[in-house]
């Protein structure tokens, strides 16, 4: 509020305080008005539609809420201040919030400091860094991984050791931290792909988990290594520098139906991991690193 | 009696009754029209594009605000979850405002740039597919419609009256931006930079 002039505080200032006073006066000046200070028969010869307005004095208890009104309000501008005066506590809301911070920070950075000395192999096997990974895990992660980090169709499971761009713990850290942008263009490098030949793609890559599939497998084979393999390798094993899954292991991120994988091959694909370090920050970021590693260790 | 001549003459009680009730008004609202803090736009802050400020349509028309606010108040509580707190110069362009004043949902002021296109797609088609304890509506019907642009360059226009600096190629070339766009990419489109703006530096 510092921000406004002179002009505009004392505008504040005499509305407030003007209207304490007069809201006093007027209390006062009703009280010494009033002729009968008990109930009373008597009317104040005010009639309406033959309905008679009776003289009776304000409910004590009502005038006393008033009067009590303007006192609140006394005490009220001395703590939080009237217009450029920030009153006797000098409180804001921001202020408010930074001790809240500092406190929060006083409280909770030594614990963040520990495991910052500790390695994320070693944090994935640290009992309170799992507990507290967890829980960052469920109210960030979930989201689009699920609560037991299995995923869903899209959102890539963290459980079975498969990863898209690597699951040591440098990597996982920098997923998070700077997120990751998927980029499978429509029919790969070939744009003039023709649905047929989609199935046959589709055909070769399902026999390379050993499963059978409509389409010409050696002719999908053929086509693979011009159009797919410049990112998912000749031998589809994928390529982690870009993210490119390997499609001999039977998991798949957009399903793996033979319908599935041909929309898949026609549109491309771009799954996007958000960057998480404006929102988490390192320590956060470094717990949940330790946390998300340790999901694939169990198996 | 003096209030007679109150009571007895309708046109002056309304007068009356007007500045009683807007009293308070001319200490708390007027003095913020003069404040710069809630007058000036902060850095960086440009008005919604012509797909994004559809998409605020859909999401008005469908009633988002209803169990969304888009308000982070100054508390740990809140800025823990959904980042730094709103701060008014990030609302300059907003008419009407969409602060809400219930969350039966989280808090929206800052969900842009946090979940992926596709996640808001698949979470608008059906919430429960990628939360399942969800007790949000599904809106399949957006994945469907598509804007008509006949009426975006008219908003803008309105818009510009009450001061969003829209330019006269922005309102030209809105209808052409607009016309067929899938409700659902206009609705991620202007969720994706929901206070984006103002970033949470830590």
């Amino acid at each position: 509020m510092t921000e406004l002039t002179t002009f505009w505080h004392l505008w504040v200032s005499a509305i407030v305080i003007g209207s304490m006073i007069a809201c006093g006066i007027l209390l006062t000046l009703t009280f010494k008005n009033q002729k009968y200070n008990e109930e009373t028969d008597q009317t104040t010869g005010h009639s309406f539609d033959g309905i008679d307005e009776l003289d009776n004095p304000m409910p004590k208890w009502w005038m006393w809420f008033f009067w009590s009104t303007i006192i609140f309000g006394v005490f009220y501008i001395g703590i939080y201040g009237i217009g450029g005066w920030t009153g006797f506590s000098d409180w804001s809301s921001h202020d408010q919030w930074q001790r809240e911070m500092n406190k929060a920070e006083e409280k909770y950075q030594p614990y963040y400091d520990k495991l910052n000395t500790m390695s994320v192999e070693e944090l994935a096997t640290d009992k309170d860094a799992l507990a507290t990974g967890q829980r960052l895990f469920a109210s960030n992660c979930a989201v689009c991984h699920g609560s037991t980090a299995t995923g869903a169709l899209g959102f890539p499971n963290l459980t079975d050791n498969d990863w898209l761009y690597g699951g040591g713990a440098d990597a996982i850290k920098h997923t998070i931290t700077k997120g990751r942008n998927g980029m499978m263009p429509a029919n790969g490098l070939k744009a003039d792909m023709t649905a047929s030949e989609r199935s046959d793609i589709a055909a070769h890559v399902l026999s390379l988990s050993g499963r059978e599939a409509s389409g010409d497998a050696a002719k999908g084979s053929a086509l693979f290594a011009t159009a797919c393999a410049a990112c998912h390798g000749g031998d589809a094993k994928g390529n982690m520098l870009m993210g490119a899954p390997n499609l001999t292991d039977n998991i798949w991120l957009y399903g793996g139906s033979q319908k599935q994988i041909e929309f898949t091959i026609q549109h491309g694909r771009g799954g996007v991991m958000p960057a998480w370090n404006e929102i988490l920050g390192a320590d956060k970021i470094h717990v949940l690193s330790g946390y998300v590693y340790s999901l694939s260790q169990k198996q | 009696m003096k209030h007679d001549i109150v009571e007895k003459n309708l046109p002056l009680m309304i007068v009356l009754i007007i500045i009683a009730i807007s009293w308070g008004g001319l200490a708390e609202i007027i003095p913020l029209f003069f404040l710069k803090e809630t007058t000036q736009p902060i850095e960086g802050l440009k008005p919604l594009n012509a797909v994004e400020l559809e998409g605020r349509d859909i999401y008005i028309r469908e009633g988002c605000h209803v169990c969304h606010t888009q308000m982070i108040r100054p508390f740990r509580a809140e800025t823990e979850r959904y980042g730094h707190y709103s701060l008014a110069g990030e609302h300059v362009y907003e008419h009407p405002f969409l602060w809400g004043s219930k969350r039966t949902g989280p808090d929206l002021a800052r969900v842009g740039a946090r979940y992926s296109d596709d996640w808001h797609r698949a979470h608008l088609f059906n919430p429960r597919d990628v939360v399942p304890q969800s007790n949000m509506p599904s809106f399949p019907w957006l994945f469907e419609q598509k804007i008509d642009g006949r009426d975006t360059p008219k908003k803008m226009t309105a818009l510009r009256y009450v001061g969003v600096p829209y330019t006269d190629e922005q309102i030209e070339t809105a209808k052409d931006t607009t016309d067929g766009v899938r409700e659902i990419d206009a609705l991620v489109l202007y969720l994706q930079q929901l206070g984006t703006v103002l970033t949470n530096k830590r």
